[in-house]
């Protein structure tokens, strides 16, 4: 019953057959581009060509909603905390005393919010329509990362779903024992406290045994081949040539709007 | 390969987990996935290699990671205690899927265990080890089984064809009622708004009733210790109802699951299958007083550690840290730390599980003795010989699919109809 984050049915999105190497260039190079400037026009464009791109990669609207409501939450506080900050330019559109929105910051915290919005969502794209496996081949065979440490995470990140159960389990156990029984907020916090430490042990002694596994069979040589070879194709030149396009429309409509504004 | 299924799996799909060794030993790619068909259909698994490593049962898990082990192409296979976690149907599908690859492959195979009988009649070899340093016995299956016999009996060995003398039962008991569950459907899942819990088990109806045992059994998957779990007020009722009766609820309100854990304790205790869960001190002295130092009304917690301390032998050990201990010491420590507490009503979740004999006699002869003296006694396990040394009535799991053509979940069967 493990919540499997790891090995999720193989997607029929298109996204998910291109190498995980080029998504991520594709991916870094929107981000960059987006991190350079702060406007609203740059990051409307990219965020509308995003959302066109959301089908591609297996996900709707709602499902991103539903997941992704954190994101959207704190670029908004972000954009919030923008207009409220920023410096007062224009005509006074919202006066209440000490709290001012000018049409100057409330452009500037538009821009931002869309700005964080269209900076996360190339990161969401990558992950919901990569697999954890392709990933780490694609780090160590095309990038050439050390596959100790990418194969070492992935064994890793394969034990979260058994931490998240032990951690219920571990909640009843000590509930069975009477833990928590006494004091209120503190002792509850004291008991939480116990929990995670409890916890905290398991995991080490599982993941000492895991390692023990890893080195019996034959973990750790400086050689290995792969038995999945992660290769590219005309699909991952059509990434890149996707991401350099969005790319050049929100700078250069940016630029000629006139809207382009540097961070430096 | 070692004891714990969980931490025998490398990677999250099946193919690419047996793969692995290969790959770590340069093994050419077209080679590797030979290998990987091969030492699957060796171990019997006939599994699609994308399926989900963390959807196969223990078992399962146990023959992915020799599969994992075939496609290295050892000259000798060394196991540490393989069967220990599973339940008898893995422990045979395990043991005979070994066989069978040592058979094709002619390849050397030493294996650690305690229990013997598993593997007796298939070895050519067997080793006894002095504990205190050095060689006990050495020599053919037959001959050493028979010289050394009472020294494995002495050290907690299950010697084939033996079964540990333990105290029987004198008092069939009050048979008070104490907790009831009607029509009860049983899930780990929180129901939400719009999805309802997947139940692990429903339609039970039992009664738990002072100095009676109860035996939940059935395979692995069934919802045993998700039954055990509800009832013993750790888990909510997914359907029906967990009632108490006026005699166990002794004033508070009759659903056990919204007790205060003070009151739990009380009237409740649960042993986890897992020691280590249930620990919340570093010394076994105050792990034996944290229950009964929650109990309101002047209990004396001193008085009790040491009756519970000299009654499980553990006297020596009340400086130790209950982490260090070892496995029997464990498991006997996780029972007395929940009767420190005295509960009218003791669950156990797979008391026997990995236990030397010593430590199952021990066991078994102790809640014989509570179930005397009147606590009741539920318990989920797939021991039969266990089953019989309590007595009392008996409950069946069905696994999912076998009760019926629309996928229902596992319904209760033989409710508690025969009393041994």
């Amino acid at each position: 019953m493990s919540t499997d984050v790891m090995a999720p049915a193989r997607s029929t999105a298109l996204l998910s057959r291109a190498n995980p190497v080029s998504k991520l260039a594709a991916a870094f190079l929107i981000t960059i581009a987006l991190v350079l400037t702060v406007d609203w026009v740059s990051a409307t464009i990219a965020l509308v060509c995003e959302l066109a791109l959301l089908p591609l990669a297996g996900l709707s609207l709602r499902v991103l909603l539903s997941r992704g409501w954190p994101i959207l939450f704190a670029a908004l506080v972000g954009g919030y905390g923008t207009a409220l900050l920023a410096e007062d330019s224009g005509a006074v559109v919202v006066d209440w005393g000490i709290i001012t929105f000018s049409e100057g910051s409330l452009q500037a915290g538009i821009a931002i919010m869309l700005r964080g919005l269209a900076i996360a969502l190339p990161g969401i794209i990558v992950l919901a329509s990569t697999d954890p496996t392709d990933l780490a081949d694609g780090l160590a065979q095309k990038l050439r990362l050390p596959h100790r440490f990418v194969l070492g995470a992935l064994a890793a990140m394969r034990l979260v779903g058994l931490l998240l159960e032990e951690w219920h389990t571990l909640g009843m156990a000590r509930r069975a024992r009477g833990v928590g029984s006494n004091g209120g907020y503190a002792g509850r916090f004291k008991a939480s406290l116990g929990q995670a430490l409890a916890l905290l042990v398991q995991a080490i002694r599982r993941a000492t045994r895991l390692a023990m596994t890893m080195e019996a069979r034959g973990f750790g040589g400086a050689e290995r081949t792969w038995a999945r070879e992660s290769r590219y194709s005309i699909l991952d030149l059509w990434v890149l040539c996707g991401a350099a396009v969005i790319t050049a429309l929100a700078v250069g409509a940016a630029v000629v709007l006139g809207t382009w504004n540097p961070i430096f | 390969m070692q004891q714990d299924p969980d931490s025998q799996v490398v990677l999250s799909r099946v193919g690419d987990d047996v793969a692995f060794g290969a790959e770590n030993l340069s093994v050419p790619r077209d080679e590797i996935w030979n290998r990987v068909h091969r030492a699957l259909e060796a171990v019997g698994l006939n599994l699609p290699l994308d399926r989900p490593t963390s959807a196969l049962s223990g078992g399962q898990k146990q023959r992915l990671a020799l599969a994992g082990i075939l496609a290295m192409q050892p000259g000798l296979l060394l196991l540490d205690e393989p069967t220990a976690n599973l339940d008898p149907g893995g422990v045979l599908d395990v043991r005979d899927a070994v066989l069978r690859s040592v058979q094709e492959t002619g390849a050397t195979l030493v294996v650690v265990e305690h229990r013997v009988a598993v593997w007796a009649d298939v070895v050519d070899r067997i080793i006894v080890l002095d504990p205190g340093g050095g060689v006990l016995a050495d020599g053919a299956p037959g001959a050493v089984l028979g010289r050394a016999r009472q020294s494995l009996l002495d050290a907690g060995v299950w010697v084939p064809g033996h079964r540990p003398l333990t105290r029987p039962r004198h008092d069939s008991g009050s048979g008070e009622q104490l907790l009831s569950a009607v029509d009860l459907t049983v899930s780990r899942e929180q129901a939400r708004r719009r999805r309802p819990a997947r139940p692990a088990a429903s339609g039970i109806d039992l009664d738990v009733s002072a100095g009676k045992a109860l035996s939940i059994t059935g395979p692995n998957g069934a919802g045993k210790s998700t039954l055990a779990l509800t009832l013993a007020g750790l888990l909510p009722a997914a359907g029906g109802a967990v009632k108490a009766h006026p005699a166990l609820a002794r004033g508070v309100e009759s659903s056990p699951f919204r007790w205060h854990s003070k009151n739990l304790i009380s009237r409740i205790g649960t042993v986890f299958q897992e020691p280590e869960h249930q620990f919340v001190t570093n010394r076994v002295y105050d792990e034996l007083a944290f229950g009964p130092r929650q109990l309101e009304g002047g209990v004396d917690a001193d008085e009790r550690v040491s009756e519970l301390l000299e009654r499980l032998r553990l006297t020596r050990l009340a400086e130790a840290n209950p982490f260090t201990l070892s496995g029997g010491e464990k498991r006997r420590l996780s029972v007395a730390t929940v009767l420190a507490s005295r509960p009218d009503v003791l669950v156990l979740d797979e008391p026997t599980f990995g236990q030397d004999a010593n430590t199952w006699a021990e066991l078994a002869s102790l809640l014989s003795g509570l179930l005397d003296e009147g606590t009741a006694v539920v318990s989920v396990t797939h021991d039969e010989d266990f089953t019989e040394v309590l007595g009392g009535a008996r409950l069946h799991l069905a696994p999912d699919g076998e009760t019926g053509d629309s996928g229902q979940p596992a319904t209760a069967r033989g409710l508690g109809a025969h009393e041994h």
